[in-house]
């Protein structure tokens, strides 16, 4: 039982926080592109320095 | 060379090394565009683009129209100024690379982002807005074609709609995933004291019921607006179920029962926010092109007030009688009467007519019409709703109401299994309640598994899967499905009727082989050319590579050019002796370089690559083809010959094009009309289903179920191949659908089935629905 008052809270907080880090990217535009953002992260390296 | 050695020649020999079209054998272009694209790109040491993109390039297009990109420039008090445009001819992912590194090395760019999948591309720079046309120039030249347009012209509801799916779809997957894990902890815990129970289950509550509230919302919200319109739709079944279980798993908390199963209610919100959130994605992209056409529309005009200041206006502000002013190359924004100038008009968007017709003061024009010479004033006689141009639109309109009789088959399903889905659980309930006489919980229970696993989930993904499985298969080889019954109707098509100019013809002339022209002839003529905007003028230049424009250029507006004692132009302007010459068969000009004698240039529409395979091929899969063109006889009837069309009509006019297709559909045929004019515009509406090239006119394009690009026809005997096959899958969908009921409902009336195994079943349908789905996206690849 006590185990379980411990562990509740952990395993909720963890998830909330990946619930947060889900709002956010959603929010910051994350997925927008879904389409270009898979092939970007292949043509970064040539891209010359801004 | 050795980067150089691109997909093209190395899939085919004879193939542009640009746009990957075939071409003679020794070739390496099929046209100066791509040859001029091929050598700006290497010129910018960007070659490694040919290495890396995965789709051949689109043809580099030139149609002599000049947007106006400064006036669409935002600049900020920081003075950073932000052009949005839409880019057409983006083929994979190596397009946006190769326009963000051409950007990257302008020194004023600040950021240049491409948005692969909504083809829009935002440019901010340090500086003004007179920049934008010269930046712009930057990555035309590599072949892209670029449209301005307003973003707050486009509705941000849908894109926030899209966004609330994918937040409550995070939601619900957060808390199935937990309260999961609880209920997991109860199933197998079976030695765990009732306090325990009681703890994980009040825990379960207070996670799940936000949760259920939250992101049940867009079921709700859909739910209640069908009843008070007095439907009943998918999300009706859907909440009620829902509800029931949050509602039956509460009291169960509250009074410390056995039975709580928010997880299985979060389950199957996660499911179905998910499938509904991929729908919305694949029907985003079709709701996208047709924003983009109406924020095409609202270019603004400039008008001319009475202390002679020029003033740029929305459109709709502009009242008859007003001076107007159009440029040369601007679009005419209203219908009026020609004050002053002489010109050519570009009329093909209003009359079809794909060569510019002269207009001198005194002839009217009408908005769409894009003016190709000298600057025009205008008094407006027209504005607004009064249009020629609003006029037609209202006619499609019109001709469009007759097809929402059309209803999607999940609606027409719905329609009748939301009622039985309802009655039956009452049914089970009272049924379970009274004749056999169980408590009232395990009552409630047995009904709400009945609701859970008669929700139409696997129904109502039936469809839509197919459906977006479909719009997606369709989209990667260039076409735009905008309809949602159109799949449907397009299964049903027995019947092509194709128009000729822009749809089974490129709509634009180019410059017919003549061996008896000297090189060195053409190479003058096109020099001159160089100068001129005028569509036949741009052809002839557009034929040799790197043409030098010859100084000192006079243009004659609706007659020719003149450089000297040489001539260039009509046959009336360089005097050609009309017994000597010949009757003029189609479009031509003559030059003149001052020693008296005449050169000839004629120039064909050229029918589109394979038009003559595809007609083919539709017929021997035994569709009707028949030809219907407001264009002459004469050039009808050889295009006809040309593409092995027996059935063709000529000199039709819009109201003839409609009549023909009610006539064809009297008799019992369903027809595809594929045309691209406004003048096609109520044909397209009218007919079964309807088809518009990219190139089209707007309001074509509007009017159309579906919108194919690129330089072939293919493309439609693709759609029909795809819509065949869709519907196919939706039979086997629906079969499959009522197996399952009919197997798992009298199981749950029986009580054999709690609300988990309910959840599980119906994900289980709804995944091998949408497996089913898939098998029609696997596509033929024609290119590795």
């Amino acid at each position: 039982m006590d185990t379980l008052l411990i562990l509740i809270p952990v395993a909720l907080v963890a998830s909330l926080l990946a619930l947060v880090a889900f709002l956010w990217s959603l929010r910051s535009g994350q997925y927008e592109d879904l389409d270009g953002a898979a092939s970007r992260i292949l043509f970064d390296d040539e891209k010359p320095k801004r | 060379m050795a980067p150089l050695d691109d997909l093209a020649t190395r899939a085919d020999a004879a193939a542009c090394v640009h746009c990957a079209a075939p071409v003679a054998p020794g070739t390496r272009f099929c046209c100066t565009g791509c040859e001029g694209a091929y050598e700006a790109v290497k010129g910018l040491g960007l070659d490694a683009f040919y290495a890396r993109r995965t789709a051949p390039s689109a043809k580099p297009q030139d149609d002599g129209v000049i947007q106006d990109y400064a006036s669409r420039v935002n600049v900020s008090p920081e003075g950073v100024a932000t052009l949005h445009l839409m880019v057409e001819g983006i083929t994979c992912a190596a397009c946006v690379w190769l326009i963000e590194s051409v950007y990257a090395r302008e020194p004023d760019v600040l950021d240049a982002r491409v948005n692969l999948s909504t083809g829009r591309l935002v440019l901010k720079w340090k500086g003004d807005a007179a920049r934008a046309d010269a930046l712009v120039a930057v990555a035309a030249k590599l072949g892209f074609r670029f449209v301005p347009f307003d973003p707050s012209c486009l509705t941000r509801a849908g894109d926030a709609e899209e966004r609330d799916l994918l937040r409550a779809t995070g939601v619900a997957g957060f808390a199935a995933g937990n309260v999961m894990m609880l209920s997991l902890a109860v199933w197998v815990g079976s030695d765990m004291g009732p306090a325990t129970k009681d703890l994980l289950h009040w825990v379960s509550a207070l996670i799940g019921l936000p949760c259920i509230f939250y992101a049940g919302l867009p079921f709700y919200r859909s739910a209640i607006g069908a009843l008070r319109g007095g439907r009943v739709n998918m999300d009706v079944p859907i909440a009620v179920g829902i509800t029931m279980t949050a509602a039956m798993s509460l009291s169960e908390t509250i009074r410390s029962g056995p039975y709580a199963y928010f997880d299985a209610a979060l389950t199957l919100l996660f499911f179905l926010l998910a499938g509904r959130y991929l729908d919305r994605r694949a029907r985003g992209k079709a709701r996208e092109t047709a924003e983009h056409l109406l924020a095409l529309r609202a270019a603004p005009v400039t008008v001319i007030d009475p202390e002679g200041r020029a003033r740029a206006i929305p459109v709709d502000a502009v009242k008859a009688g007003d001076f107007v002013q159009v440029a040369a190359g601007e679009r005419i924004g209203v219908d009026g009467e020609i004050l002053s100038g002489v010109t050519d008009l570009d009329t093909s968007l209003v009359t079809g007519e794909s060569l510019p017709r002269g207009a001198k003061p005194g002839d009217p024009v009408f908005a769409g019409m894009i003016n190709l010479g000298a600057p025009l004033r205008l008094r407006a006689t027209a504005t607004g709703e009064n249009t020629l141009l609003a006029e037609i639109v209202r006619l499609v309109e019109a001709a469009e109401g007759g097809r929402s009789r059309f209803v999607a088959i999940s609606e027409r399903v719905t329609r009748l299994y939301a009622p039985v889905v309802h009655i039956t659980a009452l049914a089970t309930f009272l049924g379970w309640y009274f004749l056999i006489g169980v408590d009232w919980q395990v009552a409630m229970l047995y009904a709400v598994a009945t609701l859970i696993i008669t929700c139409p989930c696997a129904l109502g993904l039936a469809v839509p899967s197919v459906q977006v499985v479909a719009s997606g298969r369709l989209l990667k080889s260039g076409v735009l499905l905008k309809n949602a019954t159109a799949l449907e109707r397009l299964a049903q098509i027995d019947t092509i009727v194709f128009d000729k100019t822009g749809t089974l013809t490129q709509g634009r002339p180019v410059l017919a082989d003549d061996p008896a022209r000297a090189k060195d002839d053409h190479r003058f003529a096109a020099s001159m050319a160089a100068a001129s905007r005028h569509p036949l003028s741009r052809a002839l230049a557009a034929t040799i590579r790197d043409v030098s424009v010859a100084v000192g250029v006079v243009e004659h507006p609706g007659q020719g050019l003149t450089l000297g004692q040489a001539k260039l132009g009509s046959r009336a302007f360089v005097r050609v002796d009309d017994v000597l010459a010949g009757p003029a068969t189609g479009p031509e000009l003559w030059l003149d370089r001052g020693d008296g004698r005449k050169i000839r240039f004629a120039f064909e529409d050229a029918p589109r690559d394979d038009a003559a395979e595809t007609i083919a091929r539709l017929m021997r899969e035994g569709y009707a083809v028949e030809l219907l063109s407001g264009d002459r006889r004469e050039t009808v009837r050889d295009v006809a010959a040309m593409l092995g069309i027996s059935e063709w009509r000529a000199e039709a006019n819009p109201a003839a094009k409609a009549a023909r297709l009610a006539e064809l559909a009297a008799s019992g045929r369903n027809v595809l009309m594929v045309g691209d004019g406004l003048n096609d515009a109520p044909a397209l509406a009218a007919a079964h289903a309807s088809l518009s090239p990219a190139t089209g006119a707007d309001v074509a394009q509007v009017a159309a179920d579906a919108v194919f690009q690129g330089a072939g026809l293919s493309a439609v005997g693709e759609l029909l191949d795809v819509a065949r096959r869709a519907r196919e899958l939706v039979r086997h969908n629906i079969a499959a659908s009522i197996v399952y009921n009919a197997l798992a409902v009298p199981a749950a009336v029986l009580g054999y089935v709690t609300p988990p195994l309910a959840a599980f079943l119906m994900s289980s349908s709804s995944i091998y629905v949408v497996v089913n789905a898939l098998r029609l996206g696997r596509t033929r690849w024609t290119r590795s």
